[in-house]
């Protein structure tokens, strides 16, 4: 921070200026404190406030978040649904064949791959930056994909139980039309787990993003995440790490509350 | 005695089914071959690989595997920027990526099954501090916490190893918890508490047998999440450092050529991608053969 030709009088008013001279814990408590009151430092590379870096940067990484998780519940939901109406069936393995490869794709891999086959090769994307929505394009796909085959799988399971269940067969022994059974009756019911699950993908997402956002070169929190990183501007990855937590637990907690709302019996207990 | 050959026949069979279920389970199989390759690849790199994988020779840099029109079988996965072998690279990346994966998953396997355990059998405040730590653990950003922690203390194999082993033990905690719940309130843990068999006892020879499936199959799906992760890290430049072939570091030393030379991230992305998917399919065909009702 001082270069490499300071002299010792200089290291030592840097160390006095920032407060290195003081014990790790006192560092700790003091950051706690002024964390608490939403004072997060100041960036030790940018030499502004962590608090305003990071709401410069957070609208980008939300927008991302926000359509990689519609991305992956519009792709795995009504899947999932296919493949319990008929387990075993064509649509069903190959429901599950996706999900079985979805899982060993490392995402960083499957970013370059895209990048190859959609920008380079077809020219049909562009490779980085965060302009326009067809930016967002490759990178949605890239995060979403990561938690489609979990949103799949339990709403596959959760389908198969509720189709077997007595209610269901008594709407449909009451003739109502196919369709009302399934999305009226069974799906709100099995969609429960699903919700919470999908949340706390959302919160992995929000902190997975650091891979793609490098990758894609988003200037979102995950690319300033990687950049604090390299630059070792600690105070901006303490901050950074304490945003990704509260948003984990803020979206566990709304997960609980829709969960209320969707099933009433929670609501009772 | 025609008891003891009872008791033999008995045993036969049921090796002989299992036998029988493992061949009938696809996805097992075809799993369990990949990753036994993998493993002996890794454990006789030294014979297998052609070229050493760190000699540089900067007049055969970048040439293309021996599919290419100008490849050749001296180097069958042609070469990276610095001239070296990828085949060799990519046989002794199979060891990293081996030891990362199984030595991230034993820590992370010890620290989970004992938090997990220890909460599903004591219940009460023991359960409550544990359930506090799983939520606090699963609100860490794990990509975010491991590359600043790499970064701070400095890449090595052993760090990415402790670092991860550290992080992901969440998964093992909460199945461990809730197969422990479920074990500690049948009948034969009763008779055991009420023979008066020692904590310990109870613990290691009626609670652990009943759960030990459910250890395989995490451990199994922990190991692979490892592997990824470390590759991610590396591709990131914050985790194994070169000139170790890791796989992830050869995606990431590849990707600013991967326009006019695309194998040098195809290679060792398949490799990745293999190993992974048949570590996943493995644990899917332990868990279909112990445990069918436990399908997801």
């Amino acid at each position: 921070m001082a270069g490499e030709t300071a002299s010792d009088a200089d290291i030592e008013a840097i160390r006095k200026l920032y407060g290195f001279d003081r014990p790790i814990l006192v560092q700790y408590l003091d950051w706690l404190q002024r964390a608490i009151a939403g004072d997060l430092g100041k960036s030790y590379y940018f030499r502004t406030d962590v608090s305003t870096l990071i709401g410069e940067r957070l609208p980008t990484t939300m927008m991302l978040g926000v359509s990689a998780i519609t991305f992956a519940i519009v792709f795995s939901v009504p899947l999932g649904v296919a493949a319990a109406i008929r387990p075993n069936s064509i649509i069903d393995r190959v429901a599950l064949f996706l999900s079985v490869m979805g899982q060993a794709l490392p995402s960083f891999w499957f970013a370059l791959m895209l990048i190859i086959l959609l920008s380079v090769n077809l020219r049909l994307l562009p490779t980085s930056g965060s302009d326009t929505w067809l930016h967002f394009v490759m990178p949605t796909v890239v995060l979403g994909y990561y938690a489609a085959p979990a949103i799949m799988r339990l709403t596959r399971t959760g389908m198969l139980e509720v189709l077997s269940t007595d209610y269901i067969r008594t709407a449909r022994a009451k003739g109502l039309r196919p369709g009302v059974v399934l999305f009226k009756h069974a799906l709100r019911n099995a969609i429960i787990p699903v919700v919470s699950l999908a949340a706390v993908q959302f919160g992995f997402m929000l902190g997975g993003s650091i891979v793609v956002e490098t990758i894609f070169a988003l200037h979102g929190a995950g690319f300033l995440a990687w950049e604090s990183i390299t630059r070792n501007d600690l105070p901006t990855v303490q901050g950074l790490i304490l945003v990704f937590s509260l948003f984990y637990i803020v979206l566990t907690f709304l997960a609980d509350l829709l969960n209320a709302w969707l099933d009433p019996r929670i609501r009772i207990s | 005695m025609p008891v003891t050959d009872q008791v033999k026949l008995d045993d036969a069979s049921k090796l002989g089914s299992l036998t029988k279920k493992i061949t009938g389970h696809q996805g097992m199989v075809i799993g369990s071959v990949i990753v036994f390759t993998v493993i002996a690849i890794a454990l006789l790199a030294p014979l297998l690989a052609p070229h050493d994988p760190y000699e540089q020779d900067l007049m055969k840099r970048l040439l293309p595997p021996f599919w290419d029109s100008r490849g050749s079988w001296e180097h069958i996965f042609g070469t990276d920027h610095l001239g070296r072998d990828y085949l060799s690279r990519l046989i002794y990346g199979a060891r990293i990526s081996l030891l990362i994966g199984i030595g991230a998953a034993l820590i992370s396997g010890l620290i989970g099954t004992i938090m997990g355990v220890m909460a599903g059998y004591f219940g009460g405040r023991v359960d409550m501090v544990v359930t506090f730590l799983i939520t606090v653990r699963l609100s860490m950003p794990v990509v975010l916490v491991a590359l600043a922690v790499v970064a701070i203390v400095g890449g090595s194999l052993q760090v990415v190893i402790t670092v991860l082993g550290l992080l992901l033990w969440d998964r093992f905690a909460v199945v461990m918890r809730s197969s422990t719940l479920q074990i500690r309130s049948m009948d034969y843990v009763a008779a055991a508490q009420a023979v008066g068999c020692s904590v310990s006892r109870v613990l290691m020879t009626e609670v652990m047998p009943n759960v030990v499936n459910n250890l395989i199959v995490i451990t199994t799906i922990e190991i692979a999440h490892a592997i990824i992760l470390e590759a991610a890290l590396s591709f990131l430049g914050l985790g194994v450092q070169p000139p170790l072939p890791s796989w992830g570091l050869m995606v990431s030393e590849g990707k600013d050529m991967m326009l006019f030379e695309p194998w040098l991230i195809t290679i060792p992305g398949v490799a990745l991608f293999l190993l992974v998917l048949a570590i996943n399919l493995m644990g899917d065909g332990v868990r279909d053969i112990t445990a069918p009702e436990n399908r997801n």
